[in-house]
Protein backbone atom coordinates (compact mmCIF):
# COMPACT_ATOMS: atom_id res chain seq x y z
CA UNK A 1 0.00 0.00 0.00
CA UNK A 2 1.26 3.73 -0.76
CA UNK A 3 0.54 5.95 1.53
CA UNK A 4 -1.46 9.22 0.23
CA UNK A 5 -1.22 12.50 2.55
CA UNK A 6 -3.34 15.70 1.55
CA UNK A 7 -2.42 19.08 3.04
CA UNK A 8 -4.04 22.41 4.09
CA UNK A 9 -6.90 23.13 1.75
CA UNK A 10 -6.48 19.50 0.00
CA UNK A 11 -7.53 17.86 2.84
CA UNK A 12 -10.27 20.23 2.94
CA UNK A 13 -11.66 19.23 -0.12
CA UNK A 14 -10.59 15.28 -0.05
CA UNK A 15 -11.80 15.83 3.30
CA UNK A 16 -9.68 13.53 4.97
CA UNK A 17 -5.22 13.70 5.86
CA UNK A 18 -4.35 10.97 4.50
CA UNK A 19 -5.25 7.20 2.81
CA UNK A 20 -3.68 4.12 1.66
CA UNK A 21 -3.67 2.54 -1.58
CA UNK A 22 -2.98 -0.43 -3.29
CA UNK A 23 -0.49 0.33 -6.30
CA UNK A 24 0.62 -1.49 -9.02
CA UNK A 25 2.52 -0.29 -12.07
CA UNK A 26 1.58 2.88 -11.72
CA UNK A 27 3.57 6.09 -12.19
CA UNK A 28 3.57 9.90 -10.58
CA UNK A 29 1.12 11.01 -13.24
CA UNK A 30 -1.12 8.33 -13.08
CA UNK A 31 -1.71 8.09 -9.22
CA UNK A 32 -2.82 12.14 -9.32
CA UNK A 33 -5.15 11.39 -12.32
CA UNK A 34 -6.47 8.94 -10.58
CA UNK A 35 -7.20 11.46 -6.97
CA UNK A 36 -8.07 14.56 -9.20
CA UNK A 37 -10.57 12.66 -10.73
CA UNK A 38 -11.43 10.64 -7.37
CA UNK A 39 -11.65 14.55 -5.50
CA UNK A 40 -11.80 16.73 -7.75
CA UNK A 41 -9.42 18.73 -7.38
CA UNK A 42 -9.33 21.10 -10.54
CA UNK A 43 -9.37 24.26 -8.35
CA UNK A 44 -6.96 23.72 -6.62
CA UNK A 45 -3.06 24.93 -7.30
CA UNK A 46 -1.71 21.95 -5.94
CA UNK A 47 2.04 20.17 -5.97
CA UNK A 48 3.02 16.47 -5.55
CA UNK A 49 6.04 14.94 -3.52
CA UNK A 50 6.77 11.76 -3.53
CA UNK A 51 8.72 10.67 -0.49
CA UNK A 52 9.14 13.91 0.48
CA UNK A 53 10.44 15.50 -2.40
CA UNK A 54 8.89 17.95 -5.21
CA UNK A 55 8.39 15.90 -8.31
CA UNK A 56 6.34 17.16 -11.56
CA UNK A 57 2.20 16.23 -11.45
CA UNK A 58 3.38 14.47 -14.86
CA UNK A 59 6.40 12.72 -13.67
CA UNK A 60 6.89 9.31 -14.76
CA UNK A 61 8.98 8.57 -12.05
CA UNK A 62 7.28 5.02 -10.60
CA UNK A 63 4.88 5.18 -7.27
CA UNK A 64 5.84 1.62 -5.55
CA UNK A 65 4.09 0.22 -2.35
CA UNK A 66 5.57 1.79 0.74
CA UNK A 67 6.13 4.79 -0.73
CA UNK A 68 4.44 7.94 0.83
CA UNK A 69 2.70 10.91 -2.53
CA UNK A 70 1.95 13.79 -0.89
CA UNK A 71 -0.71 16.68 -2.10
CA UNK A 72 0.39 19.65 -1.02
CA UNK A 73 -1.38 22.81 -1.82
CA UNK A 74 0.17 26.53 -2.20
CA UNK A 75 3.28 27.24 0.69
CA UNK A 76 2.20 30.11 3.11
CA UNK A 77 5.04 29.61 5.90
CA UNK A 78 6.55 32.80 7.25
CA UNK B 1 17.55 17.43 12.84
CA UNK B 2 16.88 20.83 14.75
CA UNK B 3 13.59 21.63 16.19
CA UNK B 4 11.70 24.04 14.13
CA UNK B 5 7.90 23.89 15.11
CA UNK B 6 6.82 25.83 18.07
CA UNK B 7 3.44 25.02 19.15
CA UNK B 8 1.54 28.40 19.09
CA UNK B 9 2.86 31.24 18.96
CA UNK B 10 7.07 32.78 19.81
CA UNK B 11 7.25 34.65 22.70
CA UNK B 12 9.20 37.66 23.50
CA UNK B 13 10.84 35.48 26.33
CA UNK B 14 11.56 32.72 23.63
CA UNK B 15 13.20 35.16 22.03
CA UNK B 16 15.22 36.83 24.26
CA UNK B 17 16.24 33.36 25.95
CA UNK B 18 17.53 32.80 22.30
CA UNK B 19 19.64 36.04 22.40
CA UNK B 20 20.91 35.59 26.09
CA UNK B 21 21.93 31.87 25.25
CA UNK B 22 24.32 33.14 22.49
CA UNK B 23 26.26 35.68 25.01
CA UNK B 24 28.84 32.99 26.30
CA UNK B 25 30.03 32.42 22.34
CA UNK B 26 32.62 35.50 21.98
CA UNK B 27 33.99 34.82 18.15
CA UNK B 28 30.26 36.35 17.25
CA UNK B 29 30.18 40.31 16.41
CA UNK B 30 26.75 40.16 14.97
CA UNK B 31 23.44 39.08 15.26
CA UNK B 32 20.38 39.80 13.16
CA UNK B 33 16.78 38.80 14.06
CA UNK B 34 13.41 38.91 11.72
CA UNK B 35 10.35 38.34 13.24
CA UNK B 36 7.17 37.48 11.15
CA UNK B 37 4.11 38.45 12.78
CA UNK B 38 0.35 37.30 12.23
CA UNK B 39 -1.23 40.89 9.94
CA UNK B 40 -4.29 41.56 10.48
CA UNK B 41 -5.27 41.84 6.74
CA UNK B 42 -8.95 42.67 5.02
CA UNK B 43 -10.43 40.62 2.72
CA UNK B 44 -13.62 42.17 1.41
CA UNK B 45 -14.93 43.69 5.11
CA UNK B 46 -13.66 40.58 6.55
CA UNK B 47 -10.67 41.27 8.77
CA UNK B 48 -8.10 38.33 9.85
CA UNK B 49 -8.15 36.94 13.43
CA UNK B 50 -5.62 34.59 13.44
CA UNK B 51 -3.90 32.25 11.67
CA UNK B 52 -3.70 28.63 11.83
CA UNK B 53 -0.53 26.90 10.86
CA UNK B 54 -0.05 23.53 9.93
CA UNK B 55 2.79 21.31 8.25
CA UNK B 56 4.19 18.37 6.26
CA UNK B 57 6.91 17.78 9.20
CA UNK B 58 8.63 15.05 7.72
CA UNK B 59 9.09 17.21 4.41
CA UNK B 60 9.72 20.31 6.31
CA UNK B 61 12.46 19.38 8.85
CA UNK B 62 14.10 18.12 5.37
CA UNK B 63 13.93 21.25 2.82
CA UNK B 64 14.59 22.95 6.35
CA UNK B 65 17.99 20.92 7.23
CA UNK B 66 18.92 21.42 3.31
CA UNK B 67 18.43 25.10 3.39
CA UNK B 68 20.66 25.90 6.79
CA UNK B 69 23.38 23.87 5.27
CA UNK B 70 23.42 26.10 2.39
CA UNK B 71 23.33 29.06 4.96
CA UNK B 72 26.32 27.96 6.00
CA UNK B 73 27.90 26.85 2.86
CA UNK B 74 27.47 30.45 1.14
CA UNK B 75 27.63 32.82 4.17
CA UNK B 76 30.50 32.75 6.91
CA UNK B 77 28.26 32.14 9.78
CA UNK B 78 28.90 31.02 13.41
CA UNK B 79 25.07 29.59 13.98
CA UNK B 80 21.74 30.23 12.94
CA UNK B 81 18.23 29.11 14.19
CA UNK B 82 14.96 29.34 12.76
CA UNK B 83 11.67 29.03 14.34
CA UNK B 84 7.87 28.54 13.27
CA UNK B 85 4.74 28.41 14.93
CA UNK B 86 2.14 25.55 14.51
CA UNK B 87 -1.24 26.03 15.47
CA UNK B 88 -3.42 29.23 16.09
CA UNK B 89 -1.66 32.26 16.04
CA UNK B 90 -3.28 35.51 16.89
CA UNK B 91 -2.83 38.55 14.81
CA UNK B 92 -0.02 41.05 16.33
CA UNK B 93 1.20 37.24 17.73
CA UNK B 94 5.20 36.25 16.30
CA UNK B 95 4.76 32.81 14.39
CA UNK B 96 8.46 32.96 12.52
CA UNK B 97 11.56 33.76 14.32
CA UNK B 98 15.38 33.69 11.90
CA UNK B 99 18.54 34.06 14.27
CA UNK B 100 21.38 34.24 12.27
CA UNK B 101 24.78 34.72 14.07
CA UNK B 102 28.17 35.89 12.61
CA UNK B 103 31.90 37.34 13.47
CA UNK B 104 30.43 40.34 11.04
CA UNK B 105 27.33 42.08 10.04
CA UNK B 106 27.57 41.56 6.00
CA UNK B 107 27.14 37.97 6.37
CA UNK B 108 24.29 38.04 9.04
CA UNK B 109 22.21 40.39 7.23
CA UNK B 110 22.63 38.28 3.39
CA UNK B 111 21.89 35.33 5.21
CA UNK B 112 19.10 36.44 7.33
CA UNK B 113 17.11 37.75 3.83
CA UNK B 114 18.10 34.14 2.20
CA UNK B 115 16.84 32.24 4.69
CA UNK B 116 13.25 34.39 4.87
CA UNK B 117 12.71 33.92 1.14
CA UNK B 118 13.85 29.83 1.18
CA UNK B 119 11.62 29.21 4.07
CA UNK B 120 8.77 30.60 2.84
CA UNK B 121 9.10 29.84 -0.99
CA UNK B 122 10.25 25.54 -0.19
CA UNK B 123 9.14 25.17 3.22
CA UNK B 124 5.70 23.08 2.82
CA UNK B 125 3.83 25.03 5.59
CA UNK B 126 0.10 25.88 5.40
CA UNK B 127 -1.78 28.73 6.81
CA UNK B 128 -5.66 28.51 7.18
CA UNK B 129 -6.55 32.62 7.56
CA UNK B 130 -9.49 32.64 10.44
CA UNK B 131 -11.69 35.89 9.91
CA UNK B 132 -13.48 37.82 12.92
CA UNK B 133 -16.83 36.35 11.18
CA UNK B 134 -15.71 32.81 11.36
CA UNK B 135 -15.22 32.37 7.73
CA UNK B 136 -11.71 31.18 6.56
CA UNK B 137 -9.35 31.57 3.05
CA UNK B 138 -6.16 29.63 2.36
CA UNK B 139 -3.13 31.74 2.30
CA UNK B 140 -0.88 32.00 -0.45
CA UNK B 141 2.78 32.96 -0.28
CA UNK B 142 3.73 35.30 -2.93
CA UNK B 143 6.38 33.08 -4.56
CA UNK B 144 4.33 30.25 -4.91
Amino acid sequence: MATIRYFGIVAEVTQRNEEYIEIENMNVSEVWNLLYAKYDLSTLNARVALNQRLVDLNSSITVNNNDELALLPPFAGG
Amino acid sequence: MKQVFVKGPITPDFIATSIAKHQSKYEIGAHNIFLGQVRADEVRNRKVAAIDFTCYEKMANEVLHDIREKAFRTFDLTCLHIYHSIGEIKVGEVCFFVFVSAKHSKDVYEATEYLVNAVKKKAPIFGKELFEDETHQWKVNKTW
